[in-house]
């Protein structure tokens, strides 16, 4: 995976839960991109349509808290959305993001610094995220090495499958 | 070292631990529901190895869409029977279990001490019995599957010392939710919450479970509760070796982030308004409020003790007409017990309906759904917007005390007021 990110934010508050990520009613879904119909859509029912072209999610304290369902974060990344970044995670939702491949940076601040819309670009490896729309560069704390590797290599089965067939 | 670490130092082998450090852990007990399942099994197969790690430590369990609702959930079904029977594993099938946080103690997969994650955020209910259980995702279920190991960063830990006698009608779900409401939804997170306290020795298992499964609703990794007696006679006779577990103690030295003192003798019912489980208040000051459904049930209050408060409160009694009672044992033993000792009759008699053991209106995936602009008092654990069904519903989170006593009004209803409403 590429380590540089470049995207328009789409900005959210405090305590996304996953059940607004992706209501219960949709975990028999199977396939990802059907699951990605669903994204977001109690908060904003075109939330699929504007991630479709690329977009980073910028979330408030405790996003992605609730229910441990992979599938929410599975219908972020496949409705178009690259990478989250939030003031703070819930941590069964950040694991998983990191386990599908989806780059999920904590940034205390980001809600301040970032409006809906601004370009952003994000360089996870160097620990660097650029609100371009603003002309502002940011340091954030650098993920384990270990969990850049799961990123790089695109998850964690793709990870652990490098590893055991070594 | 507080009992947290002293479990995570026991599982790598290591003298101490210490908070932010993070370990290469073994896991004793993995856990897979229907809706996660299906996942990890993909995720597993993807791999490249042939068998799980160790077929006598996972164990599968059907609960969130049984019966089958719908021709996807039963292909979800099939896939884990499947798998199941491929792999040799230890399956609870329709009609064999229930909930899987409460099969997984009946039947003794959980033991003091041990490491279990389970692919359910609710998994962390575990640590009521002194284990350190904490929920993970599909994919990540599906590597220990493979390998029979996780990175666990060793968490900091907040203390919760709990004292005095609960008043009648007063439940630890009333605590829990007290203290969610003073934690808020954010506050514990990525932390260990210990329950403590001569209130926590003298509760019953049941009552420790329902703090323990809510610990996730602050953020926490785990809730856990230093076991005794009380753990060893619920899993005597459960489990076919129940080993020493005194070592199971947190130091007195022991390092806490905080400190939280609750006393529950003056405590009045607790509620969670919509939606966030951290909108807490007192009952009485949301009674009257009108509802279309109340639900007994869920991980979180379809033990039997809560099964018999309900009971207790609905006697004799009428569901108020417009309001749907859905009453679900968590399991398929509660389910018998609750039967054995007319239980059932008395719902059934008030005008309730008795579901079959299954996750039903909770997760808003299967049965029991509210529509727009409805009201639902709910003994369970989460009231997100769209939980239980429309994004225009409106769900309440309350003890099976409050919950029966407000179907019998057909108004939010502070049970330990219920004489004076009714």
């Amino acid at each position: 995976m590429n380590n540089k990110i470049q995207g328009t934010a789409i900005k959210f508050g405090n305590n996304i839960n996953t059940d607004v990520i992706l209501p219960g009613k949709y975990l028999v879904l199977v396939d990802p991109y059907d699951l990605a119909k669903h994204a977001l859509e109690s908060l904003d029912p075109a939330f699929p349509d504007k991630a479709k072209k690329g977009v980073i999610i910028v979330g408030g304290k405790n996003f992605g808290c609730g229910s441990s369902r992979e599938q929410a974060p599975l219908a972020l990344k496949y409705s178009g959305v690259k990478c989250v970044l939030a003031e703070s995670f819930a941590r069964i939702f950040f694991r998983n993001a990191i386990n599908i491949g989806l780059p999920a940076i904590e940034f205390k601040g980001i809600s301040q610094a970032v409006e809906t819309g601004d370009q952003l670009a994000v360089d996870f490896e160097a620990g660097k995220v650029e609100n371009i729309s603003k002309g502002m560069s940011f340091e954030v704390d650098k993920l384990p090495a270990f969990i850049l590797e799961i990123l790089s290599d695109g998850g964690l089965i793709e990870n652990l499958r490098k590893r055991i067939n070594k | 070292m507080n009992i947290t670490e002293k479990i995570l130092a026991n599982a790598v082998d290591k003298k101490t631990v210490h908070p932010g450090e993070i370990l290469d852990t073994s896991v004793d007990i993995v856990m897979v529901h229907d809706l996660t399942g299906p996942l990890a099994v993909e995720a597993f197969k993807k791999i490249g190895v042939q068998k799980v790690w160790d077929n006598q430590k996972v164990v599968v369990i059907l609960d969130h869409q049984v019966p089958a609702e719908s021709v996807k959930a039963a292909e979800l079904h099939k896939t884990m029977r499947q798998f199941a029977k491929d792999q040799k594993l230890r399956i609870y099938d329709v009609g064999r279990g229930g909930i899987c946080h409460q099969v997984m103690p009946e039947k003794g997969h959980v033991i003091p001490g041990t490491v279990i994650v389970g692919a359910d955020s609710h998994t962390c209910t575990y640590g009521s019995f002194g284990a350190f259980a904490t929920g993970i995702g599909s994919t990540e279920a599906a590597a220990v599957l493979a390998t029979g190991k996780i990175w666990l960063k060793v968490p900091e830990a907040i203390k919760v010392n709990v004292t005095g006698k609960f008043r009648n009608f007063v439940t630890p779900k009333d605590l829990i939710l007290a203290i969610i409401g003073r934690v808020k939804v954010d506050g514990a997170i990525y932390k260990s919450t210990e329950f403590t306290g001569p209130t926590i020795r003298n509760m019953s298992i049941a009552g420790r479970m329902t703090l323990c499964n809510m610990a996730v609703e602050m953020g926490a990794k785990n809730g856990i509760i230093e076991p005794d007696e009380t753990t060893r006679k619920f899993l005597e006779g459960r489990t076919e070796t129940l080993p020493k577990f005194d070592w199971l103690r947190s130091d007195e030295d022991a390092i806490y982030e905080q400190t939280m003192e609750f006393d529950v003798s003056t405590m009045e019912p607790q509620i969670a308004c919509p939606s966030s489980v951290d909108n807490v208040r007192p009952v009485s000051e949301v009674d009257d409020m009108p509802i279309e459904q109340a639900f007994i049930g869920s991980c979180t209050n379809g033990r039997i003790e809560d099964l018999r408060l309900a009971a207790h409160v609905l006697k004799g009694k009428r569901v108020k007409d417009g309001v749907r009672a859905i009453v679900i044992p968590a399991s398929q033993e509660v389910y018998k017990q609750a039967l054995d000792e007319g239980l059932m009759e008395i719902f059934t008699n008030a005008g309730a309906i008795v579901c079959g053991s299954a996750c039903g209106p909770c997760l808003g995936g299967h049965i029991g759904l509210l529509a727009a602009g409805e009201t639902c008092v709910s003994t369970s654990n989460r009231n997100f917007i769209g939980r239980m069904g429309s994004t225009q519903a409106n769900v309440f989170l309350a003890s099976p005390a409050t919950v029966a006593a407000s179907a019998i009004t057909g108004k939010i209803t502070d049970p330990t007021k219920l004489e004076e409403k009714a």
